[in-house]
């Protein structure tokens, strides 16, 4: 909404007041952009650049890099590795949360509310470096150690406790009237699910599904911890492994896999905005 | 979305409304019986059955196993490693008496303070309210901006900001004319404040704008119409109408920024641990030091601390609720 | 068929608040019945527990010959239309009026055939691939009816059937709704809190109150005979007379005035507190003296449109009349009242407001 000036004498200080806010506002904007696209700057520019390094330039025009990177014998599998490890925690989480966000939106189970947040809040306990060992432990003994679905599960498991609360919270927004309705024409729990309640809160479901397939992809320490066979590492751990080698970093390297490995990530997130927008974040019914 | 890169952070949303709102003016009648769609207590236990199921295992076990650990002496080397003593409160009092918990713990809630309580939140809410009056250009290039700092993966972000603060070749030197300047060791804590402050800050822009969408236009042009200025409009109209989102959204960014781990790709918590905040002393501790035991402890220290604050919110958040009513 | 009877009706919620207390009512088969009351009377709860969506805790529920007070609510043949309408969003209009065919698995071709012709009986046959979103407000509210009358069931259930209607659109639905159930001769019980409306569409009526009926009759017995200080109180588009009064040698002293008893009023005793009713379209208002009117001075006049609401204070209290436009008197004026006789009713002061009658 604009706010309109109301047409009225003012003094040639108020109007210079106005000026000078104004400007003053401009400033801070274009501080901002520049603030927030520096960084960026080098995933756009460095790729292309004939001359890859810490500096991002705008030296030529150049797609050389990418020969670098199409014979790393590491990138395509690591992308595939990245890819099974987003979807699978991704469709897992989905499924199970969905279930337990409509049961536990729809009856009344005591202490449903603390122990949701008791989840949550032991969940960043797991997610912090101390647990990894005792869940490197845990998965030893389960045989699951340099078994990517030992990755799924337990992603899965640290990411399920968010994922039931925003479903949750998304499903307790759908009006009860149409499940009443269907169970007063007669349909059984399982149609109520499938025909009615499953396709309402589709829009929910993408957004929990990009939001988990995100933290996913883009997390380092536990297929670090737990995968051994480096074929297996997805791209986050081996993004890290070609700049943590001691030495210079091979940039043209580094460059164009960020830019691969960053890339699926964006066009999600744009593709599931643009068709479901976010209405939901942060409990804000839109 | 990621916020940072290395653990698997979990991105709590906030508690949905708590219930009907109690009317007062009438007895509340409950319209509901608890279970309107006929699901049945037993179909209920059975769809929510898997999913608790394998957080029981890869979630809640081995967080209670940390804790366990945590009153042991367990260590990769020396002696607790071949027989861990139970010790008890040991390993607590050790951490509460060790100076260099109590600098990281101080480390912590200066970064959690600065980046996150007033970084993110001020600047969160400065977007999205420019957002409202700003030209379609402004507000989508720096929505796009934004929203790109959040979502890319942790390990990219991080190489992007070391390649930023380079000292020999890095962008920022290069522009401002300063050769040789190292940031990340010269002033680590402004760096990693700085560095999440540009990446966490689109969580609350994003926050902030649903919020500002639910402030009904009639009190802002009943303000308006008072002679309230934009500042007051803010003051009185707007800001008492988010409070609550004000409130979970503080909540939810200082709980992620906590734990956040991801400063360590930035400065290594260096150096001379000047800006070693707890994630990354636990990780020094219990990882690279072996010392589980006493890193465990102090995982459980730093829930305390969530834990405080969580309850503190609700709190908060009730009593807003009973003004309101 | 399918008459509505329920039996020392109740429902208890865990708290101990009892939402519907104690309610007998019979329904006839083909009946337009509505639910009247304030919010929170528990009509709405009444109907849930109808429904089957709510459970009774006491009593007993029959539909036709059948006992249905523990059946699903799947299973007992009546269809529910919500104020909400509760269209599935996801479906389209075919789709939505067919759901109930579906569930009664109904082959695909033949629901649709079914519901593409009970959809055209209500003039929605061209907007069958729609969605409910592309709809307008009374669109959807015929779709919703659609789907309900598909499955042709033994009774409806309307909650609020016209509160999500524009105010003029409100009128001409009423009208609609009415026709609608008469050619289809289907039981119905609609719940309202608008009393115009179910004085307008009901063929009887149950006014509720706190989770009980405190009368049940046809729109005209509840409108020249309310039970109770409450009826008389709810009904009526300009609130009914109702003052307070006490029975002093023969007449009622109304502490500035006096009038007569009612003569059929039989039963009460010296020194009774009563309360005295009678509608303001029945209070005779005259600029000059009339024998055993009320002398009061106009304080308020209010245009009602072809008549005025003229309200006169009398002593400590105050009387309200109806006046044809052609009669209506100015502020400050001197007025007469006179009550019709045979139009004025007595109500206890005390216990439940009850009428006393001969």
């Amino acid at each position: 909404m604009t706010t309109v000036q109301a047409p009225s004498t003012r003094s040639a200080g108020a109007v210079l007041g106005l000026v000078a806010g104004r400007t003053a506002a401009y400033a801070g904007v274009c501080v901002l952009v520049v603030f927030f696209a520096l960084p960026l700057l080098w995933l756009v520019l460095t790729p292309f650049s004939p001359t890859p390094s810490y500096r991002a330039t705008l030296s030529g025009f150049t797609l050389d890099n990418f020969d670098n990177l199409l014979s790393n014998p590491q990138t395509w599998p690591s992308i595939r590795n990245s890819l099974y490890l987003a979807t699978g925690s991704s469709v897992l989480v989905i499924t199970l949360a969905a279930l337990a966000a409509y049961a536990l939106s729809r009856v009344r189970i005591p202490g449903r509310d603390q122990l949701l947040y008791a989840l949550l809040l032991l969940s960043s306990i797991v997610t912090g470096t101390a647990a990894m060992v005792p869940i490197f432990l845990m998965l030893f003994q389960l045989g699951l150690i340099d078994r990517q679905v030992g990755v799924v599960l337990v992603l899965s498991g640290g990411l399920l406790p968010a994922a039931v609360f925003m479903l949750k919270d998304f499903v307790d927004s759908i009006p009860r009237s149409y499940e009443e309705s269907a169970r007063v024409f007669g349909a059984s729990p399982s149609q109520i699910l499938r025909h009615i309640v499953l396709p309402v809160i589709r829009p929910g479901m993408a957004t929990v599904g990009v939001w988990a397939l995100v933290q996913v992809w883009g997390n380092f320490l536990v297929p670090y911890v737990l995968l051994s066979n480096p074929s297996k590492q997805p791209a986050a751990v081996v993004m890290y492994t070609f700049y943590d080698a001691g030495g210079q970093p091979n940039f043209a390297l580094i460059s164009t896999f960020a830019l691969v490995y960053s890339i699926p990530v964006v066009v999600l997130y744009l593709f599931v905005n643009r068709r479901y927008g976010f209405a939901f974040q942060g409990g804000i019914k839109g | 979305m990621a916020t940072t890169s290395q653990a698997a952070d979990v991105r709590p949303a906030p508690a949905g409304t708590p219930g009907p709102a109690p009317s007062g003016q009438r007895a509340p009648t409950p319209r509901h019986d608890g279970d309107v769609v006929g699901l049945g207590r037993a179909r209920a236990v059975a769809f929510v059955a898997p999913a608790m199921v394998l957080v029981a295992v890869f979630l809640v076990f081995p967080a209670a196993w940390t804790l366990y650990l945590g009153l042991l002496d367990y260590s990769l080397t020396g002696s607790g490693a071949k027989a861990p003593t139970f010790v008890g409160l040991g390993n607590y009092t050790a951490a509460l008496s060790d100076p260099a918990f109590a600098k990281s713990l101080y480390l912590t809630l200066l970064f959690v303070g600065g980046s996150a309580v007033l970084g993110q939140n001020v600047l969160g809410f400065f977007l999205a309210w420019y957002f409202r009056t700003a030209s379609r250009v402004a507000r989508t290039t720096l929505n796009v901006l934004v929203l790109l700092a959040w979502i890319l993966p942790g390990s990219v972000v991080a190489f992007l900001w070391q390649a930023l603060l380079d000292r020999r070749n890095g962008t920022l030197n290069a522009l401002l004319g300063t050769t040789d300047m190292a940031w990340a060791i010269d002033h680590p804590m402004a760096v990693i404040i700085i560095f999440n402050i540009w990446r966490g800050t689109a969580f609350s822009m994003l926050l902030y704008t649903a919020a500002l969408g639910t402030v009904p236009r009639s009190h802002l042009e009943v303000a308006r119409m008072a002679g309230a200025g934009s500042w007051q409009q803010l003051r009185d109209v707007v800001l008492p109408t988010v409070k609550r989102h004000i409130l979970t959204n503080t909540l939810l960014i200082t709980l992620w920024t906590f734990n956040d781990f991801s400063p360590y790709l930035l400065t290594g918590g260096g150096p001379n641990n000047e800006s070693e905040i707890l994630p990354v002393y636990i990780y020094k501790e219990a990882i690279i030091g072996g010392h589980l035991g006493y890193g465990s402890a102090i995982s459980l220290l730093l829930l305390i601390a969530n834990l405080v604050i969580a309850v503190l919110y609700i709190r908060l958040l009730r009593t807003r609720d009973s003004e309101a009513a | 068929m399918a008459s509505v009877t329920l039996t020392e009706l109740a429902k208890q919620y865990p708290n101990g608040v009892r939402g519907v207390d104690g309610v007998d009512l019979e329904i006839g088969d083909g009946e337009f019945f509505a639910l009247l009351g304030p919010s929170g009377c528990g009509k709405t709860t009444l109907l849930r527990t109808l429904a089957g969506l709510e459970t009774a805790t006491e009593g007993r529920i029959d539909i036709g010959d059948r006992d249905v007070t523990t059946v699903p609510p799947g299973e007992r043949d009546v269809a529910m239309v919500f104020q909400d309408y509760a269209l599935f969003p996801h479906m389209t209009v075919s789709d939505n009026v067919a759901y109930p065919l579906r569930i009664q698995k109904v082959g695909k071709d033949e629901r649709s055939r079914r519901a593409l012709e009970t959809a055209r009986g209500l003039s929605l046959g061209a907007l069958m691939e729609r969605r409910p979103a592309q709809l307008s407000g009374g669109q959807q509210q015929r779709v919703a009816l659609a789907r309900a009358i598909a499955c042709h069931p033994q009774v409806f259930l309307f909650d609020e059937p016209l509160s999500n209607l524009d105010a003029r659109l409100r009128l001409e639905a009423r009208t609609f709704l009415k026709q609608l159930q008469r050619s289809l001769g289907v039981t119905t019980v609609f719940v309202t809190h608008d009393q115009a409306e179910a004085l307008a569409m009901a063929d009887r009526m149950a006014v509720m109150d706190s989770g009980r009926i405190r009368q049940v009759g046809t729109p005209r017995e509840v409108f020249q005979r309310p039970a109770n200080t409450f009826v008389a109180n709810f009904i009526g588009a300009t609130p009914m007379n109702l003052l307070d009064a006490q029975v002093v040698r023969g007449q009622l002293d109304f502490g500035g005035f006096t009038l007569p008893v009612p003569e059929s009023a039989t039963g009460v005793a010296e020194g009774d507190k009563v309360v005295y009713g009678v509608r303001p379209e029945y209070m005779g208002c005259a600029a000059g003296p009339v024998d055993g009117a009320v002398r009061g001075e106009v304080r308020a006049v209010e245009n009602l449109g072809v008549n005025v609401l003229v309200t006169v204070d009398a002593g400590e209290q105050s009387l309200r009349a109806v006046v044809p436009e052609a009669d209506e008197p100015d502020l400050g004026d001197t007025a007469y009242l006179s009550p019709a006789p045979g139009r004025v009713l007595l109500y206890r002061a005390d216990g439940d407001g009850e009428l006393i009658s001969a």
